[in-house]
Parts: C-alpha cells; structure tokens; sequence
C-alpha cells in the first residue's frame, strides 16, 4: 500500500513538476467542469418543471426522490438506454456530428467564467470575447445538424434560429461592449473587479435589460422560442434525434442558459461580488436568480410571431444598442475616466 | 520530477499540437474546394478557419484567434450557408463543374501561392531579441488607430462597399418585383 500511495505522489509531483500547477489547474477544472455541467443541467430542468408547474397551478415532479429531485436523473437514464434512429435520406456524417457539435462549444466558456476570486480556471485578457465567439459555433452547430436531418421541420428550425441568431447577438455584443467601454477591459475577471462598489446594471440599465431579452433569444427560449415552436414545427431542429444525441442537444440548451446567466451577472451584477462575504456563492446566487427570471418569462409570455421578432431585432434593438454604446463612450471620454 | 519529461518533451508536444492545427486547415480548405456539395464546403471552410484560429493561439495571439472565429466562422460562414439554403432547393442535382472556371480558379491560385512565396522567401525574417507580451485590445486599438491607419480605413470603406452593393442588388430585384409582378424580380435576381 505504502509503495502505491508513494508513486502515486510521486507522479503527481512529476506531472505537477512537468505541467506546471497551471496545467493542474487546467485538467482539474475541465473534469470538474464536465461534472458541473451534467449536474447544473438536471438540476435546471427540474427547476424548470417545478417553476412550470407552479405557475400554472400544479405541482410537477414529485414522486421520485425528495420534491421529485430525482425525476431527471431518471429521465437521463431512460434517455440513455433508447435506440439513437438515424433516418435513411440523412446526411450521415453531419447528422451525427450535429449534436457533438452543438454541446461542444458550450463546455470553453467555463474557462473563464469567474466563479470567485480565486475559483477561475484561467484568466485571459480576451474571455468575454471568447465566450461570445463560441456562441456563434454553437449556431452553426444548429444549422447543421437541421440541415443534415434532411427534414423540412428540422431545416425550417435551423433556418430561424439561425436568423434570429444573427439579429440578437448584435444588440447583444453592443450591450456587453458599453461594459467593455466602463470596465476598460475583455477580462472577466478584471469586469469583476471594476464593479467595486456599484454594480454596472446602475450605469447601463438600458444594456442590462437589452443583454437579457438578447440572451433569451439566444438560447432560443419562450419568447423566442420559434426555432423549435413545437405548435408549428414539432420540434425545430432537433426533431429527427432521438436518445442520447436529442439529450446532448438538450443539455447543451441548458448549458447556454447558465452561461448567458453568468455572463449577464458578471457584466451587469457585480460576479463573486455581495454585500458581505465575497465569493462563490454570490455568484451562483445571482445566476440561478436570473435563471428563475428566464424561466418566468417564458412561462408568462407567448412565443413571438417570426416578423414581429425580426422587426424587434433590427428596428428597435440594435439602434437603441448602438446610441447606447455612443453615450457610453462620449460619457467616458467627458468624465475622463477611462 | 523529471520522471515524465524523459518520456514526454514539452518541444515534442507542441510539434505535434502544430501538426494537427495544420491538418485541420489543410483537411478543411481540401473539403472546401474538392467536394461538389456546397454545404460540405462551408462547412469545410468553417474547419479550415478554426485551424487557422488555432495557429494564431499557437503563435500566441488568443485576441486574433478569438477574432478569426467570431467573425470568420461564426459571422461569415453563416451568412454563405444562409445565403445558399435561400437560393436553391439542396435536392436538386448538383450541376458539373464548369471546365474553364476550374482553370481560371487554379490560375488565380498558382498566382497567389507564387506571390505570397515569393514575399515568404524574399522578406528577411530576424527573431526580436526581446519578445513584447503587451497584446492586450488597448495596445491594438492605439496601433489601429496609429500605425495602421491606412489599412483600417480601407477595410471600412471595403465593408461599405458591401453594404451598398447588397442594398443596390436588394433594391433592385425588389424595384422589378414592384414593377414587372412576381415573375419579373425572380428572373433578375437569379445567379
């Protein structure tokens, strides 16, 4: 026994020696990343069936585990164990690459997410950027897998989420650059640490409410929700998939929810900052916060008519977005404090 | 310590990351080229881009490389496939390649691939004794709007070119449609 433990931390010197602790710190946040992802993704969808049940008048989930904790998990399984049916007329390779893809890109941005003051994986002076980039992967993603489906729902999907990508991501960069503009900085953590004091929601009310419906619409939820209108469309672009691959499309669109969450507190909420005892658990807090917010709003509202969101986008949301930004800028430069 | 690093040289490693960043660009541009269904090239291309993306994080530039996906795939390669799932229906048959724009295609290709040699071979590469870390976006931002006027300029008055030349195509199929009824603006907004 004792030998075993001795080369055990004897590798674990040499790989900590050889890698640096930087690496370490590297591999040990991915793994705990992935864990928090399938965790952060059970949880939420049993959050979103008890929030659902609860406005309208039900109860939800309540038979497995305590309150129905457990639901999901065994959702998961069943999930799991049924048959992944790939239709003849698919483009194979893309159909099966479109869920990989899909869940993929929403696994980076836990990189630099600032979870505390110390609890980052790693700080790059360009994360936000990093974070929005990955976004539009996961639209691609989207594309084609509803592309490669060979099905008129899957690709009528795919073609909206696409569109009302494009549209919402622009008011939803410009929103985060006014950020950029008063923390002087891409970093997360250094946007963190601007908001000393007072948080940037009271600065930039205009973009923290412009964030936050870019945000719903970029996770393509109610009342956003038309590239997967089930009324109209079955199920969007995800209707050819089946067992694990719809789950994975599944998990991701939960994954983006907590990221967008994070993002939308790191910008606009002050992160790991609160009145007292900074760190982790502030940050978590505003998230799920917002999350319940998201999924409120989506309970309450019904879903948006295709022109009715476009026109939203184009004619009212970047050019409020964009003089936003201009004041921002001309405010910082007469204050001087950039 | 070095219990590792006698098996496994940090140099090693990072040829081989090198490698297979250039695999994913050479395998994507060849899919973006070689193959006859055009979603496969943009999607090939999209491949090819991250590589590239991948480069700039290997020499040490995550703002580029950041740039290069969030413009190049997740801006540019969306509109294409966007612009070809509303131009025509993906069932019908792929037309054959036109012989001459093939030939034209590899000219224009021998062309570049010599010039950019020639510059490659011809510049005087010396390593910088001292290597700057300072890339933040300030610094960047100073030297666009500084050293790199010119260029900046030009790409805006590139980009606004585009913008008008859409608004002009867009105005002019939507002008035949008003005039000549629905017929008239499908024949000339046709490839």
């Amino acid at each position: 026994m004792q030998g075993v433990s001795d080369y055990m931390s004897g590798l674990g010197q040499a790989v900590a020696g050889f890698l640096g602790p930087d690496i370490l710190a590297l591999v040990l946040g991915l793994v705990l990343v992935l864990l928090f992802i399938q965790v952060n993704a059970m949880f939420l969808v049993w959050a979103e069936r008890k929030v659902a049940a609860h406005i309208q008048l039900r109860i939800g989930p309540k038979e497995v585990g305590p309150f129905g904790l457990l639901q999901t998990i065994v959702d998961g399984v069943k999930l799991v164990a049924k048959e992944l049916i790939t239709p003849q007329p698919v483009s194979w390779l893309l159909f099966v690459l479109g869920p990989v893809l899909v869940f993929a890109p929403v696994m980076v941005p836990f990189v630099v997410l600032p979870f505390g003051p110390n609890l980052q994986v790693r700080d790059l002076n360009v994360g936000l950027l990093l974070i929005f980039s990955l976004g539009g992967l996961n639209v691609l993603a989207i594309l084609l897998g509803g592309w490669a489906s060979n099905n008129k729902y899957a690709l009528l999907g795919a073609i909206r989420s696409v569109a009302q990508n494009v549209a919402y991501e622009i008011p939803l960069l410009l929103s985060a650059m006014s950020v950029v503009i008063l923390a002087g900085t891409f970093s997360m953590q250094g946007i963190v640490e601007a908001q000393e004091g007072v948080w940037f929601i009271f600065y930039q009310p205009v973009a923290g409410l412009l964030y936050l419906i870019g945000a719903i619409a970029e996770t393509n939820r109610a009342p956003f929700d038309i590239p997967e209108a089930e009324s109209e469309l079955v199920a969007g672009f995800h209707t050819e998939y089946s067992g694990m691959r719809f789950a994975l499309f599944f998990l991701a669109e939960y994954t983006n929810m907590f990221i967008v969450a994070s993002v939308a507190t790191t910008l606009f909420f002050g992160g790991w900052r609160g009145p007292v005892a900074d760190g982790p658990w502030w940050f978590l807090l505003k998230v799920y916060l917002l999350i319940f917010g998201v999924m409120w709003v989506r309970w309450t509202y019904p879903r948006l008519r295709f022109d009715q969101l476009m026109n939203f986008a184009w004619k009212y949301m970047i050019p409020i977005a964009l003089v936003n930004l201009l004041l921002t800028g001309l405010v910082m430069k007469l204050v001087g404090a950039a | 310590m070095g219990e590792i690093t006698r098996y496994i040289n940090p140099t090693v490693v990072a040829h081989i990351a090198f490698v297979l960043v250039v695999a994913l660009t050479v395998v994507g541009a060849l899919i973006a080229v070689l193959l006859k269904n055009i979603v496969y090239n943009v999607f090939g291309l999209a491949t090819a881009l991250v590589g590239i993306a991948g480069l700039f994080i290997f020499l040490g530039s995550e703002f580029l490389a950041v740039m290069e996906i969030l413009i190049y795939v997740g801006a540019i390669c969306i509109a294409i496939v966007f612009a070809i799932m509303l131009s025509q229906p993906m069932h019908l048959r792929i037309p054959p390649r036109w012989r001459p724009k093939v030939v034209f295609s590899l000219i224009v290709a021998a062309v570049v691939f010599v010039s950019f040699s020639v510059i490659i071979t011809r510049t005087p590469w010396e390593a910088h004794l001292i290597r700057t870390h300072d890339w933040s976006i300030k610094r960047l931002g100073h030297l666009l709007l500084t050293n790199y006027e010119l260029m900046f300029e030009l790409i805006s008055l590139v980009l606004l070119l585009a913008i008008v030349g859409s608004i002009i195509t867009a105005a002019a199929v939507g002008g035949a449609r008003h005039s000549g009824g629905p017929t008239g603006g499908k024949e000339e907004g046709g490839p």
